[in-house]
């Protein structure tokens, strides 16, 4: 049989949303309420005390072109890593897709495939909250589902390839305390990085976060040309993460 | 075939052919290699030396084609539990790629009959129930080898009887079935054919009936009774040359009918002897 194929995938996709059917109402309630109070909070808080605008930017617009980032990343990173972990150890789920014709290469991409697109779509709820408060509709927006998706993507693979090497649930504190709050701080979200120390502006500059917020504000206030070289980096992280999952997944799952 | 895992040979030199049409109880004690050679047949395990072949296809690199010919009971219970019955069988359904899934699902509900609990989420039903779609899951896509892991371990009696009612079916529509347990009674009910598996290798194979009248003869007398009494009918039993062993207060002399003069008290229960007096001579292990 051949390797990929959009059966064995769409199937492990369909058991996802069988149960995504189950749950959504909860994910989608915060996913829109979270947006609403950090713009409330710090868009309203600071605008009307300590900052107006970002080069040229509102700050409320500022920061809720940046919120897209957050949501992408907690909504594909976390369930990443505690679902595939939930999957693997306490509900044997990967033991019985596995038994099925579908192999670790296909179960891996249809999980990634699965967090992407609906990451996707949650990483526009900031956005759509940001028009409601006010931000012009752009043409350039309509790439942002584009963006969230192969960011996701991206951090889809390293929840799954933390899932798979981490020994114990309670190591994922060391992974979201040295990883994913540091990567969601230094993104650009609530402030930009230029005002940071230049070497740690150009490790930020490795950040996935940082450019999928730079693209998202490309979207929104008009594109540059290294905004292309920002979408091949984030395509380029979704492919590295993808194979060092699968490769994970394999020597967890396979004895 | 060998497969180990660090410094434990879990499968060590095991040779076993399955015909097709026939229920092969692959009985043993907890350890002696069951699911690991059971995961070696969907490839989830890689042997480390020996060659091994389902349904006409070579593994490992052929498992992806024979998984889809075979079903699957696990020994745990790995249902999604929020997700409806009719969606449990489906999802499988579309794994195995089953070109009519919603005739599929009605299939595999009448087996498990749960059809008028096909819209309800799986830990709304009972045990009983679910040990029920487990089983019609892995037969979703009517395969041609269903292989059954521990298939009853941990279940009220009654819910296995349940489930022996349904493998005995299927059994006798001519499915082929390689079924592990480290349950006699199971395999004696229900296997054509028992592979008695200790450490990793088959050491005995053939119908339950052969087996006993190879291994165990006509007769087994338990004895009860203090322990000196239990020490000194074991001596004179193994004196003529009868296999004694343990059973839980008492002490069972194997052949009983071959002893002489006295080796018998008179106050002895003499049973037929059974799969189990077999069971635990081969493997030095008591019987559940």
């Amino acid at each position: 049989m051949r390797r990929l194929e959009p059966a064995a995938i769409g199937g492990v996709m369909s058991r996802e949303l069988a149960n995504f059917r189950t749950y959504w109402r909860g994910t989608t309630f915060s996913s829109v309420l979270e947006p609403i109070v950090y713009l409330l909070a710090f868009g309203l808080g600071f605008s009307a005390t300590l900052v107006d605008e970002v080069d040229g930017i509102p700050y409320i617009e500022f920061v809720g072109t940046g919120m897209v980032a957050t949501a992408v990343i907690f909504s594909s990173a976390l369930p990443a890593m505690f679902g595939t972990f939930v999957k693997h150890r306490f509900q044997n789920t990967y033991d019985a897709i596995l038994a099925a014709p579908v192999d670790v290469e296909e179960l891996v991409t249809a999980e990634m495939l699965w967090i992407g697109l609906r990451s996707g779509t949650y990483g526009c709820v900031p956005l759509l909250v940001t028009i409601a408060f006010g931000l012009d509709p752009a043409p350039g927006m309509l790439l942002v589902p584009l963006f969230c998706f192969v960011t996701a993507l991206g951090f889809a693979g390293f929840g799954v390839a933390m899932a798979a090497t981490v020994a114990k649930i309670d190591q994922f504190n060391y992974v979201t305390a040295l990883c994913i709050t540091p990567l969601f701080l230094v993104a650009g979200t609530f402030f930009p990085i230029d005002g940071l120390p230049q070497g740690v502006q150009v490790v930020a500059q490795l950040n996935p976060l940082l450019q999928l917020v730079e693209l998202v504000r490309g979207g929104a206030f008009g594109f540059e040309a290294v905004d292309l070289a920002r979408f091949a980096y984030l395509c380029g992280f979704a492919l590295l993460t993808w194979r060092i999952a699968i490769r994970q997944m394999y020597n967890r799952l396979i004895d | 075939m060998v497969k180990r895992f660090g410094p434990i040979t879990a499968v060590d030199g095991l040779d076993l052919e399955v015909p097709e049409g026939i229920c092969l109880g692959l009985l043993g004690p907890n350890g002696a290699g069951k699911s690991t050679t059971m995961r070696l047949l969907t490839g989830q395990a890689i042997p480390d030396a020996g060659e091994l072949r389902v349904l006409g296809h070579d593994l490992p690199g052929d498992a992806k084609a024979a998984r889809a010919e075979m079903g699957v009971v696990p020994q745990l219970d790995n249902l999604d539990v929020d997700v409806t019955v009719e969606d449990n069988l489906a999802i499988f359904a579309r794994l195995y790629r089953v070109p009519d899934v919603a005739a599929a699902v009605d299939r595999a509900l009448d087996l498990a009959r749960l059809r008028d609990r096909r819209r309800d989420a799986v830990d709304e039903l009972s045990g009983g129930m679910r040990r029920r779609l487990l089983l019609a899951r892995g037969l979703v896509h009517e395969p041609k080898l269903l292989l059954l892991d521990e298939p009853t371990v941990g279940l009220d009696p009654q819910i296995r009887t349940e489930l022996w009612t349904l493998i005995g079916e299927l059994r006798s529509r001519g499915t082929t079935i390689l079924m592990s347990t480290h349950y006699i009674e199971e395999a004696e009910r229900l296997a054509d054919e028992v592979a008695v598996m200790a450490k990793g290798k088959v050491i005995s194979r053939g119908h339950p009936v052969e087996l006993i009248s190879e291994h165990a003869g006509v007769q087994t007398a338990e004895i009860y009774g203090p322990p000196e009494l239990l020490t000194e009918a074991r001596a004179k039993a193994e004196a003529q040359g009868l296999s004694v062993r343990p059973a839980g207060p008492a002490i069972a002399i194997v052949g009983s009918e071959r002893a002489e003069n006295g080796a018998i008290p008179d106050d002895a229960v003499v049973r037929a002897a059974t799969l189990e007096d077999v069971f635990v001579m081969l493997t030095g292990e008591e019987a559940e």
